[in-house]
């Protein structure tokens, strides 16, 4: 009796010894598949975002012909300069303006998809979602083209109203405008797709107890509809915020910042000084002020899609 | 074909256990259904069987040898899932015979095999749909099946009918017996379902809190429940397990239920509890059917009471009541025809030549 | 007289129905109305520049009815598509968009794969890094990009700057950590159990990932390539900064800057050139316009 179960202990032990190695080999191995096939992503991050943008800020600390260790001497030259401020008011106002009517118009038109029967909307969704599908490069030309100083289509049909012509793109204020147009032309397609997927999803059952419960159809949208579409709104906007502040492609090719500098934005300047006046330290110093407000609005949508992941 | 043993097998998850050591030796050919509540291990162990999860202790030997480090595609096992994990972009025809292309077997012999068992299954007309078109009961058919071709030397099976209705399950348990009986093959069946296991299995092997509380064949378990945790969980409605004590009067043992009532114990229950302690707290396990309306003969053991009924539950061909011992629900079962009525007193009878005392404070039975 | 008296109740219910449905009708006339409004504003645009691009240069400098086509003509569409140069731009495009899209899908398919079914050590860190990446837009790095392979250029002398294939190694920035994000939810959403099966019927990690994984998760494979697609087809800031030969600029680019010369703007090839370059995301939107959507809702696109 005894006999045996110190024999069985021996044979168990070296086995068991086995196994522990094999298992932790096992473990070994499936990490190191993991790490191998993510090695690629990694690399690319590490090398071509992160890497950059440190090293952005390196340059920003750089004399022009970056030999020469400046400190913060590109910013000091920066806020002496009446055009970076101006920079920084319109690229705040250009954002907030142009998602402000991207949202809102989203929102009324995927409301109106959504009203009528659903036999029609794939057809009504598949035309308004067109202005996203062009490359905004290639719409942009058209607008440009409709904005034209001489030919413009949108003056020629104003004149028939006695109105205009109107300097699209020639006088500061009504270019401001005209980029703000384009790019709520451009975006607003977005928000009502991401709205019509949202509102497909409140199910009818919360509007019906709403009806029943005696709600008209303005509190079915403040009390059943907003609230259940909170975070889509959140994350839709601030997405629409970072990629609208950070826009390059309808400025530059509507306007390319005049006229005299009142239509540049973050984007738009940088290129401006530090590809085409090949300043490139200060270049890389105005795309840094970008970095605060798109950093605050990454943490609020990191926050919102993990909320959205805990919930479901 | 072949046995399965667990040997002091524990799963640890960072300092959770959820098995604790478990010691299970299950014969070739043989059904072992594993079942109880949620959370009890029984899964895990499966999985452990099955090679999905690594074991943190012990050994698992299937067909004499140790396949604690071996992959689940060399353990030569089959597993059906819960929720039946089929391949959704492949028919059915592909969905069986996935593993034995991945093993290169002739295209004639796949062929073959999933014909035979598309033909056992009665899915052979549906061999070219894909698991979308298919209703709960074929999707878990086409599950069996995949398991059926590979010829595994076990099948293991995690809760496989309780994604489907009650009647289906009825069907789909007979069909699941029909088909061991043919192929033969070791069987483990994980279920959190009393009956499922009762009515499947060879032997039934009740698990909580990460332990085995008992092995034994569906009647052993029954009848002979070696705790208070595998009484109350084999059948259907539970046992019902009211606070006794034991007294000695005029040379009788004599079991006390409340001040008004106590009965004598039958002899041969008498002997098994003499040794008992007179002041150790101890339960009555009694099932409902041993609590029936009152029967003309008086016969030996069975004794009658009154109580005042709560609640009455008519089932058809009886009736359930309920009614309080000591404080304690008890449910019985009479006849439709015995009067019962909710809120009016009823003559009922325990029946004790079937009853069990138990220890409250280990939960043993004695 | 009695019957109506009795069936008083009736007819004023009716009424009421009446008026809810005539009420909802006037609900579902305004809709089609906005809608209108809407999709006229959409389509206006892309519309123009059909119109523009079928009109000889005399029409487009004519005070005639800018919106109507009086002499249609093709000369626009001959003249781009026998130009060398319109030609070049547009295969450098397609060239960069579809090696790019194969670039994407190699890197992004397996890491989504090991970030949704094999926790490692730092997995969930780099998760949360392949969505930040995402939201860092092109206007902040291509800067210090450009001097990067600048750089390059100066210290090894592989010069990268003014090639075209540049493209393919800035461009992944771009499609790779929106596309391993959502095929991380794709492949997320498979149960666990399907792949516990796969294994058990004797599959690899790898056969596990074409066989069950990549087939399961098409839907999603196909949406994250249209998306690479569109989005390497539409850049613009990129190789408008490392792109300035003639024979290595891609469409976008390449029409600003060579049909726009100096003040002289030949608008009938302009428009031509945008409505060509706007035609394969536009074919692509047509015929997998689910799949389009599909993507973009999937991970909450840029807008």
């Amino acid at each position: 009796m005894v006999d045996a179960a110190i024999g069985e202990d021996a044979i168990a032990r070296p086995r068991r010894a086995v196994r522990r190695r094999g298992l932790r080999n096992a473990l070994k191995r499936k990490s190191t598949t993991a790490f191998l096939l993510t090695l690629p992503l990694i690399l690319l991050i590490a090398l071509l975002v992160v890497y950059p943008a440190l090293y952005s800020v390196h340059l920003a600390t750089l004399n022009k012909s970056m030999q020469r260790f400046v400190g913060f001497g590109n910013f000091e030259f920066l806020f002496k300069r009446d055009t970076f401020w101006l920079v920084v008011k319109q690229s705040c106002i250009f954002a907030v303006t142009a998602v402000v009517f991207k949202a809102l118009i989203g929102f009324i038109v995927a409301h109106f998809v959504h009203n009528i029967p659903a036999k029609g909307q794939r057809k009504w969704r598949g035309m308004l979602l067109v202005p996203w599908v062009i490359p905004p490069a290639m719409s942009t030309l058209a607008w440009l083209w409709l904005f034209d100083p001489s030919y413009s289509a949108f003056n020629y049909t104003l004149a028939f109203f006695g109105i205009g012509p109107i300097p699209w793109t020639g006088d500061a204020a009504w270019a401001r405008f005209s980029v703000i147009l384009v790019n709520v032309w451009y975006g607003a397609p977005f928000f009502m797709i991401m709205y019509l997927a949202s509102l497909k999803s409140v199910p009818d059952q919360l509007y019906e107890a709403a009806a029943i419960d005696g709600a008209n159809w303005w509190q079915r949208i403040w009390y059943v509809t907003l609230p259940m579409m909170r975070n889509i709104i959140a994350i839709t906007t601030l997405f629409s915020l970072i990629v609208t502040f950070a826009n390059f492609d309808i400025v530059r090719i509507l306007t390319a910042g005049g006229p005299l500098d009142k239509t540049h934005i973050f984007a738009t300047w940088a290129f401006r000084v530090g590809i085409e006046g090949s300043d490139i330290p200060l270049g890389a110093s105005v795309s840094l002020f970008m970095v605060p407000i798109l950093a605050v609005a990454a943490i609020f949508i990191l926050r919102d899609v993990n909320k959205r992941g805990n919930e479901s | 074909m072949a046995e399965v043993s667990l040997r002091k097998v524990v799963k640890r998850y960072d300092d959770v256990e959820a098995v604790r050591g478990i010691d299970l030796d299950i014969a070739d050919h043989e059904f072992v259904v594993l079942v109880g509540p949620s959370g009890c291990g029984k899964s895990t162990t499966l999985r452990m069987i099955a090679g999905l999860e690594d074991i943190s202790d012990g050994d698992i030997s299937i067909g004499g040898d140790v396949v604690n480090d071996v992959p689940p595609k060399d353990r030569d096992i089959a597993m059906v899932f819960q929720n039946y994990a089929l391949y959704p972009h492949m028919t059915v025809a592909e969905n069986m015979s996935f593993g034995l292309r991945l093993k290169h077997y002739p295209k004639a012999e796949i062929k073959s095999r999933v014909a035979e068992a598309a033909r056992m299954l009665d899915i052979a007309d549906l061999v070219d749909r894909k698991p979308k078109q298919l209703s709960g009961g074929q999707r878990q058919r086409v599950a069996m099946g995949r398991a059926i071709v590979r010829n595994p030397k076990v099948f293991l099976f995690d809760e496989p009918l309780s994604n489907l209705d009650a009647k289906l399950r009825v069907q789909m348990r007979i069909e699941i017996k029909k088909v061991h009986q043919k192929v033969r093959t070791t069987t483990v069946y994980v279920t959190h379902d009393q009956v499922e296991a009762m009515t499947l299995a060879d032997r039934v092997v009740v698990m909580n809190k990460g332990r085995i509380e008992q092995i034994g064949t569906p009647t052993e378990l029954y009848h002979n429940p070696a705790t208070r945790f595998v009484a109350g969980f084999i059948g259907s409605p539970a046992m019902n397990f009211v606070p006794c004590r034991l007294e000695e009067a005029n040379g009788r043992l004599y079991i006390r239920l409340t001040d008004r009532i106590s009965f004598p114990l039958p002899p041969a229950r008498a002997a098994r509890y003499q040794s008992v302690s007179r002041n150790d707290r101890l339960l009555l396990g009694i099932r409902p059917e041993h609590i029936t309306e009152t029967r003309p003969h008086a016969e030996p053991g069975i004794e009658p009471f009154e109580a005042m009924l709560d609640v009455t539950e008519p089932m058809g061909m009886e009736t359930l009541v309920y009614f309080s011992l000591n404080e304690t629900p008890v449910c019985g079962r009479v006849s439709p025809n015995a009067g019962a009525r909710d809120g009016s007193p009823l003559r009922m009878a325990m029946d004790l030549n079937n009853m069990h005392l138990l220890n409250e404070a280990s939960g043993l039975v004695i | 007289m009695s019957t109506m008296t009795v069936d008083k109740a009736g007819p004023t219910r009716n009424v009421k129905y009446g008026s809810m449905s005539r009420d909802r009708a006037w609900a579902l006339r305004w809709s089609y109305f906005f809608l209108t409004l809407f999709a006229i504003f959409s389509l206006v645009p892309p519309l123009y520049m059909l119109i523009t691009s079928l009109k000889g240069s005399a029409e487009i400098s004519a005070a005639t009815n800018p919106w109507w086509v009086f002499h249609p003509t093709l000369e626009n569409y001959i003249g781009l598509l026998t130009s060398n140069q319109f030609l070049r731009f547009f295969f450098n495009s397609a060239m960069v968009s579809i090696v790019v899209v194969i670039i994407t899908m190699l890197i992004s398919i397996p890491a989504a794969f090991a970030l949704s079914r094999m926790k490692f050590w730092g997995s969930a860190t780099l998760a949360t890094g392949v969505f930040l990446t995402y939201l860092i837009p092109d206007s902040l790095l291509f800067i210090p990009l450009f001097k990067m392979f600048a750089l390059i250029g100066d210290v090894t002398g592989i010069q990268l700057i003014n090639r075209w294939y540049v493209l393919l190694f800035i461009y992944p920035t771009l499609t790779v950590p929106f596309c391993t994000w959502i095929m991380i939810g794709y492949f997320a959403s498979i149960p666990k159990e399907l792949d516990e099966a796969a294994i058990i019927d004797g599959a690899s990690w790898l056969q596990t990932l074409t066989r069950i994984f990549i087939p399961v998760a098409l839907p999603g494979l196909i949406a994250a390539t249209i998306f690479a697609f569109t989005v390497s087809w539409a850049q613009f800031l990129y190789p408008l900064v490392f792109t300035t030969s003639a024979d290595q600029l891609v469409l976008p680019v390449g029409i600003v800057t060579t049909l726009i010369k100096g003040d002289v703007f030949n608008w009938g090839q302009i428009m031509t050139g945008a409505l060509l370059g706007a035609a394969p995301p536009l074919i692509i939107y047509a015929f997998l316009m689910d799949y389009y959507i599909a993507g973009l809702t999937a991970g909450a696109t840029k807008g």
